[in-house]
């Protein structure tokens, strides 16, 4: 295939690594970078101010997570179109054996022991699943994306994966992946009558599934509705970290100083509840802080997005962006009372590799499109002439 | 035409974008309003809630007052309680710790067993104790081999002592756990190791002993694992209490009246050996494990006296002691008395646990006859030259009222019917100045009624009046009782803390003292003059001088030597089953009784005759004969009053005897007492 320099410049003749390197967005690298700082210096205040045991472990997956979005980056994008379908088909199978194993006795299990670090195969489908339906969206003109035929694959391309991570049982996980999914169609160009006919018959359908729930996923639903109805059973996680949140204040309790966090009041500081101890230790100052951080790398997100020139680009690209958010508002609305917990970690913050590798994946992706902005990707990964 | 529709997909994707992104800002949104909702608005609250995760209130038992004898000496005060503890969380085998614990010191099996049982049951960081009240050697030994003890720690804490054991424990009482009726809501009573006052001067002064806890703030985790230890508020500790009581004369008031008659030889004793052969099992087993037995002037085993002996000082209502055997252990209370240790404490028909000083009730007997010798002398209807004749008894209508000698007194003054105390003559003085003069002047010397003492569980003995008898058995006074009365018999009941003020107040000079045991600070207040013609007063200081003193007085006895000092009292013998004809003629009731139907033996006394400065009382219970029995123990522990505190300024009528040599002995024995 001979590749056609276009007059007015805008599709330019293969890049070489030096030049990807220079058109890199270093200043998205830097805030990641800073995020995950900030997730090291939490880690190390919740061992007590120690860098065992997680902080040390979490500068080191973030090390090999930065090498990895990096390299990803640099891979030209056509490659992970055209790997999309496989991809997605090795995480599908991954999902699928995780279920077998899972039914063979071991209970709800999620991941795969590689012995080097343990798969978590829904983590990867995330991703394959956002680079598999902007393959599929791509190259789709506004009519065939109305033609709901056109609509029966990636729907079920959705509806695998998500009906096997709901047997785990992982709610939030497969409401992430619908969410997610739901913003790539919609971006894509289905019409809003669709989406709104899926969420009257998504309400309707919330007492059926409400009876194929797990009496831990029901309980949880309520004690949320009420926490405080029951400090000590199941609301108490709610509660001690509302405690901690609201404690804190607007300039927080100090750096290793926050009480509900240091005393073991606050549940799984090191993982889902670690806002919460930020928030604790640096109060509202802290906390509006790192969600500034993040809603920069998604108006990054968003700004490269529309600058690419492929839709499989600008799919992926907000793909991307809607995961990060996706994660980082379910865990901050989780903590602060707003949502049921789910159990979903803050992106690059939160201790546990799985997580952090899922979100570089995705940002090298990210990094990917805003390097490759400018090649155009015709239908079935040929490159438009 | 793909450029079109790619024109199409790239606006219907940058419009959906920004709703895209518009709803995400909204939520963004949301959660920073909920932010600002919990760090701002709701601040306060949940700052309020995070302090009350975080800090646990922590008491810290107040240190409990002391009880203190006059000479400052500790009757009960609190001791260092050295344990052992072991946490499970610092060891890898706490069995092997324990063993290498037992190689160092002692732990019996026992408490081995419970420690493993605990551990399990615990929480890891919760120390559990090993052995208490170990001594400091002990707790070197532990600490010196630390290194090869894991998770093995020493503390302390305090308990409650009580240094003299069974000697002032109806004064001092005892401090046992807290009882769930005692609960009040203070939290500091719910302290595992906290003691309140569950008798005598423990129970009355409780809440000023007790002192106020300490509060200390303690930082503790989800588990309740204490983190930090936080400064606080310390507390106050109880106030001391001080006691007109000397511990060496209570002492020696304790050991001489559960002595009696009898002799303390040390079991090795060859003496005590042969005794302790013939005695029988009962008694050989009761001393099995004393080193000492009481061996009488027959060479036979006996058992304690029981009883009580009061000294009080005449002029303040001090008391210096105020015994009651047998007493018991108060220690073993403080930890906790087992259930059978506590039986058995009931069932002995000695009453140990009660204050004989104070809630024992015994008919005075002849004690009493001073009293109806001052109605007498007061009404005007008899003198002290008046003389009756003692045939051995009074016949008043059908009845024979006898005299306790036989064959009769003869011809007896007033001085003489007190010396000899002959019954007739005071039936012939009731029969004269009548039962109302006679209680009434019983009431004003203080019988009949609680005397005020600082001491709980005062019974108020009894003087029958008319009025009283109609009431309660609604019969009408008789003449008998009058006689009987007036030898301090029938209905009439009295205390030997009553008996020591009575004499008290006959000899002070008709001052109404009262008695008390905490030592009074300042100078003692007026006492109020109980307008007794003190002719009449020195009469009856006469009559008791002349019970031992005189030739033929009923305790010449205990007259001591020529350097003695000079006291005075009168004997007292209470029946305690009345004497039946059949036991007057057959003469039985002379002869060996039951333990608990033998009369109740008295003796009241002060010293020295020309200045009282102490009166003593002492009761021994079914002691047989006050003259024999009670006599020597209130003149032993009389004299070893006035040995120990002499009087400090020598009175009128002892600078006549200012040279004398018990004075200057006693002086020279305490120096600086009379400074």
């Amino acid at each position: 295939m001979v590749m056609s320099f276009r007059s007015d410049g805008l599709n330019p003749p293969e890049l070489t690594i030096g030049q990807k390197l220079v058109s890199m967005n270093w200043l998205l690298v830097l805030l990641i970078i800073t995020i995950a700082g900030v997730g090291c210096l939490m880690l190390y205040s919740a061992a007590n101010g120690d860098w065992t045991p997680w902080a040390y472990r979490h500068a080191l997956r973030f090390g090999i997570g930065l090498t990895v979005m990096l390299a990803i980056a640099l891979v030209d994008i056509r490659f992970w179109m055209r790997t999309a379908y496989l991809g997605y088909m090795v995480a599908l199978v991954l999902l699928g054996l995780v279920e077998i194993m899972g039914e063979i006795g071991m209970g709800a299990q999620r991941w795969i022991d590689l012995g080097v670090f343990q798969l978590q195969p829904s983590e990867v489908m995330k991703i394959a699943l956002v680079l598999a339906l902007a393959r599929y969206f791509n190259g789709l003109t506004y009519e065939e994306v109305g033609n709901p035929l056109n609509l029966i694959l990636p729907l079920l391309m959705v509806a695998m994966p998500a009906l096997l991570v709901l047997k785990q049982p992982d709610l939030g996980t497969a409401l992430m992946m619908i969410a997610g999914s739901g913003a790539i169609f919609f971006l894509a160009g289905v019409r809003i009558w669709k989406f709104l006919a899926v969420i009257f018959a998504g309400v309707g359908a919330v007492p059926i599934v409400w009876q194929f729930l797990r009496e831990y996923q029901q309980k949880r639903i309520l004690t949320f509705l009420n926490p405080e109805s029951d400090p000590l059973g199941s609301g108490y996680h709610i509660l001690q970290s509302k405690i901690a949140l609201g404690s804190g204040g607007i300039f927080g309790k100090g750096f290793l100083k926050g009480s509900q966090s240091h005393l073991n009041f606050l549940p799984e500081k090191q993982t889902d509840f670690i806002f919460t101890m930020l928030a604790e230790e640096f109060g509202m100052v802290g906390a509006s802080a790192l969600i500034g951080l993040y809603v920069l790398v998604l108006a990054y997100g968003f700004a490269i997005a529309v600058r690419s020139r492929s839709q499989f680009g600008r799919l992926v690209a907000l793909g991307v962006t809607t995961t990060l958010f996706l994660y980082l508002f379910i865990n901050v609305a989780m903590v602060m009372g707003l949502i049921p917990v789910v159990g979903v970690p803050l992106p690059m913050i939160s201790y546990g590799g799985t997580a952090m590798l899922t979100m570089m994946i995705g940002l090298g992706l990210l990094l990917g499109v805003s390097v490759h902005r400018d090649v155009r990707i015709a239908r079935a990964g040929v490159e438009e002439d | 035409m793909l450029k079109t529709s790619d024109q199409d997909v790239q606006r219907v994707f940058t419009r959906r974008a920004l709703v895209l992104a518009g709803g995400k800002l909204a939520l963004i949104g949301a959660l920073g309003a909920r932010l600002y909702y919990l760090q701002v608005v709701e601040a306060d609250r949940y700052e309020l809630l995070s302090r009350d995760n975080q800090f646990n209130l922590e008491l810290l038992p107040p240190i409990r007052g002391r009880i203190l004898d006059r000479n400052d000496v500790a009757l009960a005060d609190n001791q260092d309680n050295f344990r052992v503890e072991i946490v499970r969380e610092q060891t890898d085998d706490v069995a092997a710790t324990l063993s290498a614990l037992r190689s160092i010191i002692e732990v019996p099996d026992w408490d081995v067993r419970r420690v493993l049982k605990d551990v399990k049951r615990k929480r890891a960081f919760v120390p559990v104790t090993v052995v208490e009240n170990l001594t400091r050697e002990e707790i070197a030994r532990v600490a010196v081999n630390a290194p090869y003890l894991p998770g093995i720690r020493i503390e302390v804490g305090r308990s409650r002592r009580y240094p003299f054991a069974d000697t002032a424990v109806h004064i001092t009482g005892y401090v046992a756990a807290v009882s769930e009726s005692e609960l009040t809501g203070d939290p500091v009573l719910e302290l595992p190791d906290f003691r309140i006052g569950k008798s005598g001067i423990e129970k009355l002064h409780d809440l000023e002993m007790r002192g106020t806890a300490g509060r200390r703030q303690v930082e503790v985790n989800a588990l309740g694992r204490i983190i930090r230890k936080l400064p606080g508020e310390d507390g106050e500790p109880g106030r001391d209490i001080r006691l007109s009581l000397d511990i060496n004369l209570q002492r020696y008031a304790t050991e001489r009246l559960a002595r009696g008659q009898a002799e303390r030889l040390p079991t090795e004793d060859p003496r005590a050996q042969l005794a302790l052969t013939q005695a029988d099992s009962a008694l050989r087993d009761a001393y099995a494990d004393r080193a000492t037995v009481l061996v009488d002037a027959d060479g036979k085993v006996v058992e304690a006296e029981s009883g009580s002996a009061v000294v009080m000082d005449v002029h303040t209502g001090e008391l210096r002691a105020l015994a009651s055997a047998p007493g018991y252990d108060p220690n073993p209370f403080n930890r906790g008395l087992s259930a059978k240790d506590w039986e058995e404490l009931l069932a002995n028909p000695r009453a140990p646990l009660n204050n004989k000083a104070v809630a024992g009730q015994y008919p005075p007997g002849s004690t009493f006859k001073m009293l109806v010798m001052l109605a007498a002398l007061e009404s005007g209807l008899a003198g002290q030259d008046t003389k009756f004749f003692c045939p051995g008894h009074l016949e008043l209508g059908d009845t024979r009222f006898h005299c306790w000698k036989k064959y009769g007194h003869g011809w007896l003054d007033m001085k003489q019917s007190v010396a000899q105390s002959c019954d007739v003559y005071y039936y012939e003085l009731a029969k004269r100045i009548g039962i109302d003069r006679i209680s009434s002047i019983a009431k004003r010397f203080g019988l009949g009624d609680e005397t005020g003492v600082d001491l709980p569980g005062e019974r108020r003995g009894l003087i029958p009046t008319r009025e009283w008898k109609l009431a309660t058995q609604g019969v009408p006074w008789q003449m008998g009782e009058t006689l009987v009365s007036a030898i301090g018999q029938g209905f009439t009941l009295t205390t030997p803390l009553q008996l020591a003020l009575m004499t008290a107040r006959l000899v002070n000079g008709g001052k109404a003292v009262t008695p008390h045991i905490e030592k009074q600070s300042g100078p003692p207040g007026a006492v109020e003059d109980m307008a007794i013609d003190t002719r009449h007063l020195d009469a009856v200081r006469a009559a008791m001088s002349e019970v031992v003193n005189g030739e033929r007085g009923t305790a010449r006895k205990i007259q001591g030597e020529k350097d003695d000092v000079k006291i005075a009292g009168k004997t007292g013998t209470a029946q305690v089953r009345r004497i039946t004809m059949a036991d007057r003629l057959s003469g039985a009731y002379k002869n060996e009784k039951p333990w608990r139907y033998r009369d109740h033996a008295l003796f009241v006394g002060f010293g020295p005759v020309e200045a009282p400065r102490y009166a003593v009382s002492v009761v021994v219970e079914h002691g047989g004969g006050g003259s024999s029995m009670a006599a020597p123990i209130a003149a032993d522990i009389l004299r070893e009053a006035l040995r120990i505190d002499p009087p400090r300024q020598p009175g009128p009528t002892a600078a006549a005897h200012g040279s004398s040599g018990d004075s200057a002995e006693a002086v020279r024995d305490r120096p600086e007492r009379d400074g």
